[in-house]
């Protein structure tokens, strides 16, 4: 990303209110602290980066946000609403959605059906309509269908076509990492949760999948919060870097200052390897 | 994971085909193995007594009645079964030979030892202490009315001959194989439909024809078997592979044709369901009353078990709750409150009262893991009984007692639905079926039968991507709460009373095996499961075509959940969808194995990818 | 997942609402019908005792002690059974729904042998020699039926969705119990006669016999399952195919044949209790294993499922709860027939547990991909 845009989202920091925002957020594991007095702020139209070691804590800030774990002190506050005590399914209709580390799609469900049933929590018809076949429940459905079509030709040619009737299961490791992000798009989020979205995948794949997180962005207007190990992804997407360790914020800042950041190198390789 | 799958060249249309293996090369512990417990098996069934119960029924007469027909089919499936050779992809396969039929006969003779065995023990031992049925009447069905010896000689020659035949049907090629097994079904069928078909002719006013097909007390006269194999073996000639071209032509249509051709299947379907209770005697409608009901119930337990993923165990309770509050709204012998209520008044009461009761026995357990909601909905079923059962209501209830004298169910003052008539109660049930199935059909294709999918699939992603897990799946097991309701409504009008004995878990799981025989989760293949079923074996205490079978069915029941769970777990007439579900390894090969998966498209990457790490 | 905690400031929803109230009610019944029972033991004239019940006579002490030994008693071998299903649950992650039909092929077993013996006269003239015959075949008998039952019906089957073993278990349940119809007839059938020293109620401290051997018995089995588990080498197998197969194996386990040890063991225990049953009861009909069925895996999962000792104290519990419950709560209440509700209770027990603790007294052990 270019420093212009990084500006533009510190510009807009100022001014705004943070989108999401934890506050001495703590998550207790039977003692273990998983995360500890945690403050961040995610604000409108930026992509952040959370990186740290395995078990810094970062996949279970996301569980946290999106209500599946408890958190145990702090709150969670989400354009000005606390999310906590809400269930994961509120969580996700006000506005935040998630990818899961370990691709989890509905993978008897086709292609479609995915995207269709995660528009779930935006849309109304119950029961009845179905059952007396309304006019307003068939226009909804053709909405979803479409709806669901758009977002799935927004990742090119590669899940529409036939491949939106196949079985999620038949995709290919790569279109399942895209599957699920159209997933989440399809909740219409405001803010979009990725957990390593290039993991596993080779270089080309994932320099294209970091442009389409750019353009999630820039075209569908999604504040993001990306976990990645891989640096080269965080350099390109992140507006701004958040690294944890231990459950501990220990730097935040744009990629270059984290990157040079002697605790962060220490975090990574161990006491005394940042000295020279 | 089909991208871990390694490469090779392609699909493999045909594997390549060897000679037949000479005879005596054999996998002898397979065939020791099939053949004893064929044999164990058949010792079994002739313990159960049910070659002498079934001895009545005739198949063909006087050549083979269902008795004897029971004790054949397994060293015969035995020997089938051992000529079976695994296909595995590049390995060749064997062409059958002279091999499979010699396998067939030595594991038909090990079977027939089995109850060459027990003619000598029965002979030898009084064990009728505890086996009920170690009686001498056995060992005259064993001898066929003459000496121990003959039993033994007679059973060796009878197991092997069946198993050598399974052996021999091995070696007909697949044509010849379809000709001679739709020849034995047509026999089969014809007997064992004999009842319907005996009781819809007369009505049609074709006695002469039944007559010449039936013998005088049962079971089809032998010239008319010949005469029946031979036309239908003609008919699988001819019509040989038109019915798969139909099928195939079928699922290819699309759009308007399609849905031209499935409403005139609906409207033929339709128009011989309206039309055959006319020609149709009291038996006949009454069976077909008790198989609509089971439909019904059928049907609502789809809802919660087939597209939910709810596996409720207690689903009688509303079967049992719908009953009690039909019978106590418009029976005015009701104990505590008659209202005496027309019966449709009663109905939307009964609705209101029964989704109630779903919604208080599923909020408690909805949370719980699907192992644990199992037993708990079990439990739920069991007090439910109880209450009904117990002193402490039967102010209420009438207790063991139940409510009798149910008056019939009035429809607008121009009809009363009553069990004197099953006709008229076979068109109320298919009424209620045809709602249930509207329902079932229509949720499954909205927002909602996507949602229960989804819950199906993986309930923690699921609530991720904004479903309300909970109320998606109570509302599942409201719905199925009030289509049970219905048939408890109808039950009610139909026995004309109701008592606590009607309502044992055993109905729960019979609707259940009823459910997963057919297909769960397809509306069609629950009710082919529900006709088959309660139609032939019948129900928990309705008899079926086969009434010889009532004290069996049960135990067919359980052995048939057993067979259907490890053999074929989607059910006859599975949906596309659980088929995904229990055979998705499967399936990801040969879409693979096909070309049609996926590959990968921008870096091209085979193999399995490591997971990159910092 | 399912066991997600509700945070602090939780805004509810009508389920939880409802749950709630059903926990609050369920409360007060059980405290208000406490206290009138105590109400009656203090005097029955006093207008609290007679306000829902104006029958009430309150128990007399022996009543009590005696409602408490045969809990005990029945808790005993609810607990033998329970060791079953905590195993199996345990080690496969299901409920073997069948587990309960064991249990009813060991009291069939035992009643076939025990009249043979009879039938010999051995069973009068050698009392203690019988007992010991017929447990040792019973528990021949029921290890074999559930190794067979492993064999055929669970091991095809495993790594299945969770569901399928559990619906096999159900039709292999209904198989076995109308086996035994067909084969043994639908009839209810007797024990001999059991020695004098066994019926009487002065042996010791006015209990009767049958329910202290079943008391001792069920406690010795207990111990020697506690030692072969904790203490050998088999044991140390189960267990860690219990934490996790997979590695189990790579560890040079033999996962199946360790299966089958639970299997068999579980089948002994439930052998062990048909014959107590069948002691204590002298009656045995082909639906005798479904409700201790039932209440055993009630048990197991009150003592967390995978504990051992956790069944038995599980077992125990619902044992004295529904032998004492109905009189202790509902009787108070006013309301009648209570001794037709004890198995409604033993269900309400059930689902209470299951409702507010679902991972048992003690924690439950489960396999590791079962935990969420």
């Amino acid at each position: 990303m270019t420093d212009m845009q990084a500006a533009a989202g510190a510009a807009a920091a100022g001014v705004r209110q943070p989108l999401l925002e934890t506050r001495r957020l703590s998550v207790d594991f039977g003692g273990l602290k998983a995360l500890d007095d945690l403050d961040l702020e995610i604000y409108e139209g930026e992509i952040v980066s959370v990186i740290g070691p395995n078990g810094a804590g970062k996949t279970t800030l996301f569980n946290a946000i999106t209500a599946t774990v408890e958190s145990s002190d702090g709150d969670i506050v989400f354009e000005g609403q606390s999310l906590l005590g809400l269930d994961p399914n509120r969580v996700t209709s006000s506005g935040i959605a998630r990818t899961f580390q370990n691709v989890r799609l509905f993978a008897n469900m086709s292609v479609l059906e995915n995207v269709m049933v995660s528009q779930h929590c935006r849309t109304k018809q119950h029961a009845f309509g179905a059952l007396l076949y309304t006019k307003a429940f068939r226009q909804e459905e053709a909405e979803i269908r479409q709806r669901a079509e758009e977002i799935l030709g927004f990742f090119g040619t590669r899940l529409v076509g036939y491949r939106m009737d196949q079985p999620a299961f038949t995709l290919s490791y790569a279109n399942r990492r895209r599957l699920e992000i159209a997933r989440a798009m399809a909740t219409q989020p405001k803010l979009i949760l990725l957990d390593e979205p290039v993991a596993g995948m080779n270089p080309v794949e994932s320099a294209e999948l970091t442009g389409l997180i750019g353009r999630l962005r820039d075209e569908w207007g999604f504040a993001i919060v990306v976990i990645e190990h891989d640096m080269g992804v965080v350099r390109e997407v992140s507006d701004r870097v958040v690294v944890l360790d231990h459950g501990v914020k220990i730097a935040e800042g744009d990629y270059a200052d984290v990157a040079n950041d002697p605790q962060v190198i220490e975090a990574y390789l161990g006491k005394g390897a940042g000295d020279p | 994971m089909n991208t871990t799958l390694p490469p090779t060249t392609g699909p493999q249309p045909e594997a390549p085909r060897a000679a037949p293996r000479p005879a005596f090369t054999h996998d002898w512990r397979r065939i020791a193995r099939m053949g004893s417990v064929a044999a164990f098996g058949q010792v079994f069934i002739a313990l159960s007594n049910m070659p002498v119960r079934l001895d009545e029924r005739l198949i063909v007469k006087p050549v083979l009645s269902l008795g004897y027909l029971v004790l054949l089919i397994l060293p015969f499936a035995a020997g089938y079964r051992q000529g079976h050779q695994i296909k595995r992809e590049n390995m060749p396969v064997c062409a059958p030979g002279p091999n499979e039929v010699v396998g067939g006969f030595l594991c038909g003779l090990i079977t027939g030892g089995g109850l060459s065995l027990l003619a000598v023990l029965v002979t030898h031992f009084d064990l009728r202490e505890p086996l009920v049925n170690w009686s001498p009447v056995l060992l005259d069905l064993l001898s066929f009315s003459n000496e121990m010896w003959f039993a033994v000689v007679i059973w060796l020659a009878i197991g092997a001959g069946m198993g050598a035949a399974g052996g021999v049907l091995r070696l007909l090629g697949p044509k010849s194989h379809r000709v001679v097994v739709t020849m034995a079904l047509a026999v089969a069928g014809a007997a064992v439909l004999e009842s319907l078909v005996v009781d819809v002719a007369e009505g049609l006013g074709l006695e002469p024809l039944t007559d010449r097909l039936y013998a005088p007390r049962g079971g089809v006269a032998w010239p008319s078997a010949l005469g029946l194999a031979a036309v239908s073996g003609l008919l699988a000639v001819l019509g040989r592979g038109r019915f798969r071209q139909a099928r195939v032509r079928h699922a290819q249509m699309e759009g308007a044709q399609r849905t031209r051709a499935n409403l005139g299947l609906i409207i033929a379907t339709a128009a011989v369901l309206i039309v055959l209770p006319l020609f149709a005697g009291k038996l006949t409608n009454e069976l077909l009353a008790n198989v609509g009901l089971f439909v019904l119930l059928a049907l609502g337990l789809n809802v919660v078990v087939g597209l939910a993923g709810i596996l409720d165990l207690g689903y009688v309770a509303f079967f049992a709750v719908g009953s009690y509050t039909a019978a106590v709204l418009t029976a005015a012998t009701s104990p505590k409150i008659a209202p005496e209520m027309p019966w449709l008044v009663a109905l939307i009461v009964v609705v209101i009262i029964t989704g109630l009761v779903g919604l208080f026995i599923g909020a408690p357990v909805i949370r719980m893991r699907g192992d644990y909601l199992a037993i708990v909905t079990l439990g739920f079923g069991e007090i439910i009984r109880l209450l009904f059962l117990s002193d402490w209501l039967s102010g209420w209830f009438g207790g063991s007692q139940g409510i009798t004298k149910i008056p019939g169910a009035g429809i607008f003052g121009i009809t009363e639905v009553s069990g004197t008539d099953p006709r008229r109660v076979f068109y109320l049930v298919l009424a209620f079926c045809v709602v249930a199935i509207y329902i079932s059909w229509r949720l499954e294709r909205s927002r909602l039968g996507r949602a229960w999918m989804a819950v199906r699939e993986d309930e923690t992603v699921a609530e991720a991507m904004g479903i309300n897990t909970v109320n998606v799946k109570l509302l599942a097991f409201v719905v199925g709460a009030v289509l049970g309701s219905f048939s408890g409504a109808i039950f009610a009008a139909k026995v004309g009373s109701v008592f606590p004995a009607s309502f044992l878990i055993l109905v729960s799981i019979v609707i259940l095996v009823v459910v997963i025989f057919g297909g769960m989760g397809n509306i069609i293949g629950v009710i082919a499961g529900s006709a088959v079923l309660i139609g032939v074996l019948g129900g928990p205490k309705q008899p079926g075509l086969l009434a010889e079978f009532s004290e069996f069915k049960l135990l067919i029941y359980g052995a048939l959940l057993i067979w259907m769970m490890l053999a074929r777990p989607e059910g006859l007439i599975p949906s596309v969808r659980r088929t995904r579900e229990l055979r998705q390894q499967e399936m990801a090969q040969d879409a693979w194995l096909r070309g049609q998966v996926d590959d990968d498209d921008a870096g091209g990457a085979d193999g399995p990818r490591p997971a990159v790490q910092p | 997942m399912s066991r997600r905690a509700r945070s602090r400031k939780a805004p509810r929803t009508g389920v939880d609402w409802f749950l709630t109230f059903l926990r609050v009610a369920a409360l007060t019944v059980v405290a208000v019908g406490l206290l009138a029972f105590i109400a009656q033991e203090i005097s029955t004239d006093n207008p609290f005792a007679r306000w829902a019940n104006p029958d009430a006579t309150g128990l007399t002490g022996a009543q009590f002690r005696g409602l408490i030994v045969s809990g005990i008693a029945q808790g005993a071998m609810y607990g033998l059974i329970a060791l079953g299903y905590s195993m199996v649950y345990g080690v496969l992650g299901f409920i073997n729904f069948a587990h309960g039909e064991v249990f009813m092929v060991g009291a069939m077993t035992g009643m076939i042998t025990s009249n043979k013996l009879a039938d010999a006269g051995y069973w009068e003239s050698n009392f203690i020699g019988s007992l010991v015959l017929i447990v040792v075949v019973s528990v021949i008998v029921c290890s074999l039926t559930a190794v067979i039952m492993e064999r055929v019906a669970y091991r095809p089957l495993r790594g299945s969705p969770r569901l399928i073993p559990l619906i096999t278990s159900i039709g292999v349940s209904f198989f076995l119990q109308n086996a035994s119809v067909v084969l043994l007839g639908p009839a209810a059938k007797a024990y001999p006669d059991v020695p004098d020293w066994l019926k009487s109620k002065h042996t010791f401290l006015g209990i009767e016999g049958a329910r202290i051997l079943v008391i001792l018995v069920a406690a010795a089995s207990m111990i020697c399952l506690w030692y072969l588990v904790e203490r050998t080498k088999s044991g140390r197998a189960m267990r860690a195919v219990a934490e996790d197969a997979e590695i189990a194996e790579l560890m040079g386990i033999d996962v199946n044949r360790t299966i089958v040890k639970v299997f068999a063991l579980g089948g002994a225990m439930a052998g062990m209790a048909g014959i107590l049953w069948g002691i204590l009861f002298r009656s045995v009909i082909h639906t005798t294993g479904f409700l201790p069925g039932i209440k055993a895996f009630s048990a197991a999962v009150v003592g967390g499922i995978g504990h051992l000792g956790g069944a038995m104290a599980g077992g125990l519990s619902i044992g004295v709860a529904e032998s004492v419950g109905p009189l202790l709560i509902l009787e108070p209440l006013g309301v009648s027939g209570v001794s037709q509700l004890r198995d409604a209770v033993a269900f309400a027990v059930l689902i209470g547990v299951l409702l507010l603790r679902p991972s048992g007294l003690f924690g439950e052990r489960l396999p590791s991909e079962d935990r969420t």
